[in-house]
C-alpha cells in the first residue's frame, strides 16, 4: 500500500428492514435486511423486525449511516429514497413508531445523529400470503442492487 | 400534521355524522365516526379498525404443531402472546393438560418479559406525553422527545426496560424476533446459566425503574385528580383470567367476570367453556366482532379487558411490590372498582412491576435449567386457551382433524374484547368536547388520548408506508359527512 493511500475506517452502516413477511409485499423490508446481511461486510449491520421500536434508537446511535427500509403502498416503482431527519410525534397506537422518532430519540438520549435514509420499495398486495408478488420481487432486486452499491461505495478505502 | 375536509351537511336535516377515516385496509390506521342526532347533539361515536378474520382462514389447513409459530405473523406488537396462547391451545390438542415445571416456567418467563416490554412501550412512548406534559401541551412538544427534555430519566427507563424485556424473550425463545420456544406439549429449550446470570444482573435496576415510573405517574394523577377520574370514563363490567385462588395470573387461569359494582357475573370458568359465557356478535358496519357476556345480552353484556380489568378482577397479587401498589390503586375506587379510563396507565405500570418481580422469582428457580421439556398425550380434536396479553384477554380456539390439520380457528383478541368500551370512551369525549360542527385540534387530541388508554392492536402487523394513522369524520343523522379531519 502506498503511503499516500491512508485507509480511513468506513462508516458503520445499519439497515433496518421492517414489515410482516406473512403479509405478502409487506415483507419487502425484512427481505432487504436479509439480502444485505448475506453480504457479510464489516461495519455493516442488517436487522429485520415487524416494525420499528424505541430501542432501535440505541442501534441507530451506534452507526454513522442508517437505512430504514419499508414497503410502500403507493409511490414510484421500483423504489424511492429520501433522507430522514429527526422529528418526534405522538401516535394513537404503539403499532406506529416512525423513523423520524427513532432518530429523534437517538439524538436526545445519545447525542448522536446518524445520516439516515428511507428506502420505500413499492409493494402491491398485502394479503395473508407468505411470499412477495412478482412485481415486488422485481422491485426488491432493483432496490437491493442500489443499496448494495451505495453501501459498497461507503466501504471503499479513501485515498488522500 | 393533519388535514381537514368539510362537507356541506345542512343543519336541521336529520342526525349528522363526523368521521375520522382510514384510507387503507391493511394496518396503521384507525377511523372514528361521530354521528349527530336531529338536534345536532352527539348520538354515538364508533372507533373502527380492521380485524383479521382472513388470518383465521389462513390458519386452516395448517398442521397443528406449526400454528404456534405461524400466529406470530399476526401482530408486530405481541407475537409472543399469540405464540404462547396458540401453544397452550395446542397442548390441549396434543392431549397434554399439564406441561412440565420447566416448560411452564420457561413460558411464563417469556410471557412476563413480553408484557413488561410491551407495557413499557405503551406507557413511555405512547401515553407519557399526554400524562407527563398535559393534554393541552402543544402538539409539537407532546411527544416522547418533549417528555425526555422535561424528564431526562424517562428516556433511559423507556429504552432499557423495553430492551430488558426483549432480552428475556431472546433468552427464552432463542431470538427476540420470531422466538420458537413452544411446541405442543412443552418447550424446546431451557434457560442457560449464561442467560440467567446476564438477566439477573440488570433485574434490580429494572424493578427500581418500574417503581420510579409509577411514582412519576402518580404525581401526574395527584395534580389532575378530577381529570383522571372523569376523562372518557364510565362504569363497566370487566373480564380477566385469574388464578384459581383469585390472584393475578397473566399467563394461565380461569375466567372471571365482574359487574360495575365488583360483584361476580361468572368466575372459575375454564377456557374450554368460554362459549357458554361469552358470545360474539357481528355488526354490519364493522370488521370487528362485538363479544359480550351471554347472560347479560348485547346491550348490557359488554365489558372491558386489559390492565384495568386485570387489576379490578384479581383478588390480590402474589408479588409484594405490585400488591402494595395494587392496594393503593384500588383505594381510588373508595371501596369499589376503579372505572377511570386513564387508570389503564396506572394499572399498566403495576402490571410491569408484577412482571419484573415474577421474572426475578423465576430467575432464581432452578426448574428453568431442567431437562424435562415435553410431554405427550392422546390427540384431541379441539383446544382452547386464554392468556392475558399486554392489552388484555386473548383467546385462541382451534379444531384439528385426524390428519393433524387445523379445520377451524377462532381468535378473540384484546382489542376486540374492548371494542364496545372504546366506542363508549370516544362517545364520552365527543359529548364532552364537540361544539358545533368543527373537529378541532383539541377534540382530535382528546379522542386520541382516550384511544391510547386501550392501545388498540391494529390488524396483523402490517404497516406499509402510505397508511394514515387516524381519521375523524362527523356525520349527520342520514350519514352525510359534515367534516373530516385526518391526522398523519
Amino acid at each position: 500500500m502506498s503511503l499516500l493511500d491512508v485507509g480511513v475506517t468506513p462508516p458503520r452502516v445499519l439497515v433496518l428492514g421492517y414489515g410482516n413477511p406473512g403479509r405478502q409485499d409487506d415483507g419487502l423490508g425484512p427481505a432487504v435486511a436479509s439480502g444485505i446481511d448475506r453480504l457479510g461486510w464489516p461495519n455493516l449491520t442488517a436487522v429485520d423486525n415487524y416494525q420499528l421500536n424505541i430501542e432501535d434508537a440505541m442501534d441507530a446511535a451506534e452507526h454513522d449511516v442508517v437505512w430504514f427500509v419499508d414497503a410502500a403502498k403507493a409511490g414510484p416503482s421500483p423504489y424511492a429514497v429520501h433522507e430522514v431527519s429527526p422529528a418526534s410525534s405522538i401516535e394513537f397506537t404503539s403499532h406506529l413508531v416512525r423513523p423520524e422518532a427513532i432518530l429523534a430519540i437517538a439524538r436526545q438520549c445519545y447525542g448522536r445523529s446518524p445520516q439516515a435514509f428511507m428506502l420505500a420499495i413499492r409493494g402491491y398486495e398485502f394479503e395473508f400470503i407468505e411470499a412477495l408478488t412478482p412485481g415486488a420481487t422485481d422491485n426488491l432486486r432493483h432496490a437491493l442492487a442500489m443499496l448494495t452499491d451505495r453501501i459498497r461505495r461507503l466501504q471503499m478505502p479513501v485515498s488522500l | 400534521m393533519s388535514e381537514v375536509h368539510v362537507s356541506t351537511g345542512q343543519p336541521g336535516q336529520g342526525p349528522r355524522k363526523i368521521v375520522i377515516d382510514p384510507v387503507t385496509r391493511v394496518e396503521g390506521h384507525g377511523k372514528v365516526t361521530i354521528r349527530l342526532n336531529e338536534a345536532g347533539e352527539v348520538e354515538q361515536a364508533r372507533f373502527h379498525i380492521v380485524e383479521f378474520r382472513g388470518f383465521e382462514r389462513f390458519i386452516q389447513g395448517r398442521m397443528y404443531w406449526e400454528v404456534p409459530v405461524i400466529v406470530q405473523r399476526l401482530c408486530g406488537i405481541c407475537p409472543v402472546s399469540h405464540h404462547l396462547c396458540a401453544a397452550k391451545a395446542m397442548d390441549i390438542v396434543a392431549g397434554v393438560d399439564q406441561v412440565t415445571p420447566t416448560a411452564d416456567k420457561m413460558r411464563r418467563l417469556m410471557h412476563y418479559g413480553q408484557v413488561l416490554q410491551s407495557n413499557a412501550v405503551n406507557f413511555f412512548h405512547l401515553a407519557s406525553p399526554d400524562l407527563l406534559l398535559g393534554f393541552e401541551a402543544p402538539v409539537t412538544q407532546r411527544n416522547i422527545i418533549g417528555v425526555i427534555e422535561a424528564f431526562p430519566e424517562v428516556g433511559k427507563w423507556a429504552i432499557f426496560i423495553r430492551k430488558f424485556g426483549q432480552q428475556v424473550i431472546a433468552a427464552t425463545g432463542g431470538r427476540r424476533i420470531h422466538p420458537r420456544l413452544c411446541v405442543p406439549g412443552g418447550v424446546n429449550q431451557n434457560l442457560s446459566i449464561e442467560h440467567r446470570d446476564a438477566l439477573r444482573k440488570d433485574l434490580d435496576q429494572i424493578i427500581e425503574w418500574c417503581g420510579d415510573a409509577l411514582e412519576l405517574h402518580k404525581s401526574f394523577v395527584r395534580g389532575h385528580e378530577n381529570l383522571h377520574a372523569t376523562f372518557a370514563s364510565f362504569p363497566s363490567n370487566y373480564v380477566s383470567i385469574v388464578g384459581d385462588d383469585g390472584r393475578m395470573d397473566l399467563y394461565d387461569g380461569v375466567l372471571r367476570a365482574i359487574d360495575a359494582d365488583g360483584k361476580p357475573i361468572f368466575e372459575g370458568v375454564r377456557p374450554s367453556a368460554y362459549r357458554d359465557y361469552l358470545i360474539e356478535e357481528v355488526r354490519s358496519w364493522s370488521y370487528m366482532k362485538f363479544p359480550h357476556i351471554r347472560s347479560l345480552g348485547r346491550e348490557d353484556g359488554w365489558y372491558r379487558v386489559g390492565p384495568l380489568a386485570q387489576l379490578n378482577c384479581c383478588s390480590f397479587i402474589d408479588t409484594p411490590l405490585a400488591e402494595a401498589a395494587r392496594q393503593e390503586f384500588m383505594a381510588l375506587g373508595n371501596g369499589g372498582l376503579v372505572h377511570a379510563t386513564l387508570a389503564y396507565h396506572w394499572a399498566r405500570l403495576i402490571c410491569m412491576i408484577h412482571c419484573a418481580e415474577k421474572i426475578q422469582d423465576l430467575l432464581f428457580d432452578d426448574d428453568l435449567q431442567g431437562d424435562d421439556l415435553i410431554v405427550t398425550g392422546e390427540r384431541r380434536p379441539e383446544g382452547v386457551a386464554i392468556i392475558e396479553a399486554p392489552r388484555g384477554t386473548l383467546l385462541h380456539h382451534y379444531t384439528v382433524d385426524e390428519n393433524d390439520q387445523v379445520t377451524g380457528a377462532n381468535l378473540i383478541v384484546s382489542t376486540t374484547n374492548n371494542n364496545e368500551a372504546m366506542n363508549r370512551s370516544v362517545t364520552k369525549v365527543a359529548i364532552d368536547d364537540l361544539t358545533g360542527h368543527e373537529i378541532t385540534e383539541g377534540l382530535l387530541n382528546h379522542i386520541e388520548v382516550a384511544i391510547r388508554a386501550y392501545d388498540p392492536c391494529l390488524s396483523c402487523a402490517t404497516h406499509a408506508l402510505g397508511d394514515m394513522p387516524l381519521v375523524v369524520t362527523l356525520e349527520d343523522a342520514d350519514g352525510s359527512v359534515i367534516a373530516t379531519r385526518v391526522k398523519q
